[in-house]
């Protein structure tokens, strides 16, 4: 399972890079959500798949059995989600005031805060 | 109780943001009470410091999970300095801010914010953990995006743009690699995996790791060729906003960088620090040549945010003793010479009515209080004896020099050279040259402006004339930077 998935993150990130190499604004950040996605999962397969048991410590043992399911790895992945999450709804609200003030969300015409030398 | 001032040292900004913005209603209460948190947290930054240097590091194991279970905080002399400077750097810049900010910008939550960007600061300093540390990274992170836009104008909307954007990229490599380095590991208790991270047979994919971490930091501590956010939003935002930015930010980067260079990624030093030097060499140098190319204040200030930082790469990157000594000096003197300057350019504009040299002049005539605090950190920043970046400099010219790295130092010398030229550029510009609208009618400043700025620059002088005790610190940060069993058998305890 692990492979695949491998090949799974690695077909994101690339869709992201793509996406994240354009110059409009809302395709970097659809590039950054699609990479926050390759990455919550890299993550996840890092901690080892294993799909036997939910990892609760059985009635009368005290640790938990040999095939239960790693359980940081899901802690992270859900840390690193509502961060995401939170950057991108801010990221998105940018995008839209861009819009509003700048007029464009191109960012190669973007030139208010660097304005291009006049000779 | 050792313990405690370092829990603290996060949970009082914490519940500053949560308590200024109860009385957000309140403007008074609401300046008062972010004032009083941020001494407290200067109190309180004081006490680690003092806890630290009396009993050595301090550990806490936040509830009682034993590390490398759970989430370490772990404070060393680094740490423990870099807390007590970003504390100073907090409380002058909102003291500043209350003499800048308008109601409508304090209506955008400037208070709140600027303490959870604190929060965010004084936790990477002190935790002990890379995923805190990544979690400490994001709440600057997003502490910071409001703080760029309060105002809204079109030009810090674009700057946020391209800061929000390359933020994000250097977000998600950082996220990326602690993921890595998890599945090689199994641990991210940083103690842990500086036993652990030898051993790790699969060097391949922990270079890689290690190389994307390195491309993260980097990224926020601006080195060459990730730069390009910092001189395109920095200039931007409220003064008091970009002086902690300047002062603080790109610098919780370099602080990760030593961090995880030199306790995690010890493995293949030779490569590593290839890497690092070619980088320090390469950031001086477009940095101060970029600065050279401005015309405004604070974007000759930023680019050479960018070429200073340099400085503390090359120490890191040479890495012996004496020059690990000379990049936590300069981080120490540069954080205050850096805000300082941002503060004065504050000022100079409300004086001068601009931060385009062009537009601006007749400043020594008509305040030369202001000349003055202009020329110590200036200078300082310049390399001048005996100001405090004139100790900086010169341990770390001297430890390449005992190493033979002779571009190194050549580079170094150069660019302390051109940033002469940035600082006597604004000297004339600003302040000799006629102002070219008549003479300056306004001539002084509120005094919430000038006494922050006066103290920092009272540091700078007392860092420059009294290094002995700052040079001691810093040979027992750099001390403990060398040894990296002795922060993991301090962390880990007995554990085999």
């Amino acid at each position: 399972m692990e492979p695949a998935l491998a090949i799974l993150v690695g077909i994101l990130v690339a869709v992201a890079v793509w996406l994240m190499l354009s110059r409009n604004f809302v395709r970097l950040l659809l590039g950054f959500a699609m990479l926050g996605n390759g990455v919550n999962l890299s993550i996840f397969v890092a901690g080892r798949l294993s799909r036997e048991a939910p990892p609760l410590v059985v009635e009368g043992e005290v640790v938990l059995g040999a095939a239960a399911a790693n359980a940081l790895p899901q802690a992270l992945v859900l840390t690193a989600i509502v961060i995401g999450f939170g950057l991108l709804s801010f990221a998105l609200v940018l995008a839209w005031k861009a819009h509003e003030r700048l007029g464009t969300v191109r960012t190669d015409e973007m030139r208010v805060a660097e304005p291009e030398r006049t000779p | 109780m050792n313990g405690w001032f370092a829990a603290l040292a996060i949970l009082i900004p914490l519940a500053a943001s949560a308590v200024t913005l109860l009385a957000h209603a309140r403007p008074k209460a609401q300046t008062a009470l972010s004032l009083g948190f941020a001494a407290l947290l200067l109190a309180d930054a004081v006490l680690l410091m003092g806890a630290v240097w009396r009993d050595g590091m301090v550990v806490v194991q936040a509830s009682a999970w034993d590390a490398p279970f759970g989430i370490t905080l772990a404070v060393d002399t680094l740490g423990a300095v870099m807390t007590l400077i970003a504390a100073i750097t907090g409380l002058a810049c909102l003291v500043y801010a209350t003499a800048e900010i308008a109601e409508e910008h304090r209506r955008a939550f400037f208070h709140p914010l600027s303490h959870v960007l604190l929060a965010g600061v004084c936790g990477s300093f002190v935790t002990g953990d890379l995923f805190n540390l990544y979690v400490w990274f994001e709440v600057l992170l997003i502490a910071s995006f409001g703080l760029l836009v309060i105002g809204g104008t079109k030009a810090q909307t674009d700057g946020a743009v391209k800061y929000v954007a390359l933020n994000l990229v250097a977000t998600s490599l950082f996220l990326f690699s602690v993921g890595l380095i998890y599945g090689l590991t199994g641990t991210l208790n940083m103690a842990d995996l500086a036993r652990v991270v030898p051993r790790v047979e699969n060097t391949g994919v922990l270079n890689a790791a290690a190389m994307m971490l390195m491309a993260a930091f980097g990224m926020k501590a601006a080195v060459f060729p990730l730069f390009f956010w910092l001189p395109a939003a920095y200039h931007t935002p409220l003064v008091s906003v970009s002086a902690v930015f300047a002062g603080l930010l790109t610098k919780v980067g370099v602080y990760a960088l030593m961090r995880v260079v030199t306790l995690i990624f010890t493995h293949d030093p030779a490569w590593i620090h290839g890497v690092l030097l070619w980088t320090a060499g390469l950031t001086m140098v477009t940095g101060v040549l970029g600065a050279a190319a401005q015309n405004e204040w604070r974007r000759i200030l930023s680019f050479h945010i960018v070429s200073q930082i340099g400085y503390m790469i090359m120490g890191l990157a040479i890495g012996t003793k004496l020059a690990l000594v000379g990049a936590v000096f300069y981080l120490v003197h540069h954080i205050v010479v850096k805000a300082n300057l941002f503060l004065i350019a504050g000022v100079a504009q409300r004086l001068a009515g601009s931060m385009e040299l062009k537009r601006s002049g007749g400043l020594y005539a008509a305040a030369p209080w202001l000349a003055m605090l202009f020329f110590i950190p200036a200078f300082s920043l310049a390399g001048f004896p005996p100001l405090s970046g004139f100790w900086a400099k010169f341990i770390l010219i001297k430890a390449a020099l005992d190493e033979r790295g002779w571009w190194i130092a050549a580079a170094a010398l150069v660019t302390g050279l051109l940033t002469i030229y940035s600082m006597t550029k604004i000297w004339g510009e600003a302040f000799w040259k006629p102002h070219p609208d008549g003479a300056i009618t306004v001539t002084t400043a509120p005094r919430a402006m000038t006494v922050p700025i006066a103290v920092l620059a009272a540091c700078t002088i007392v860092i420059g004339l009294f290094a002995q005790p700052f040079l001691a610190v810093a040979e027992r940060a750099a001390a403990e930077l060398g040894d990296p069993a002795a922060y993991a058998a301090a962390v880990l305890g007995a554990l085999p």
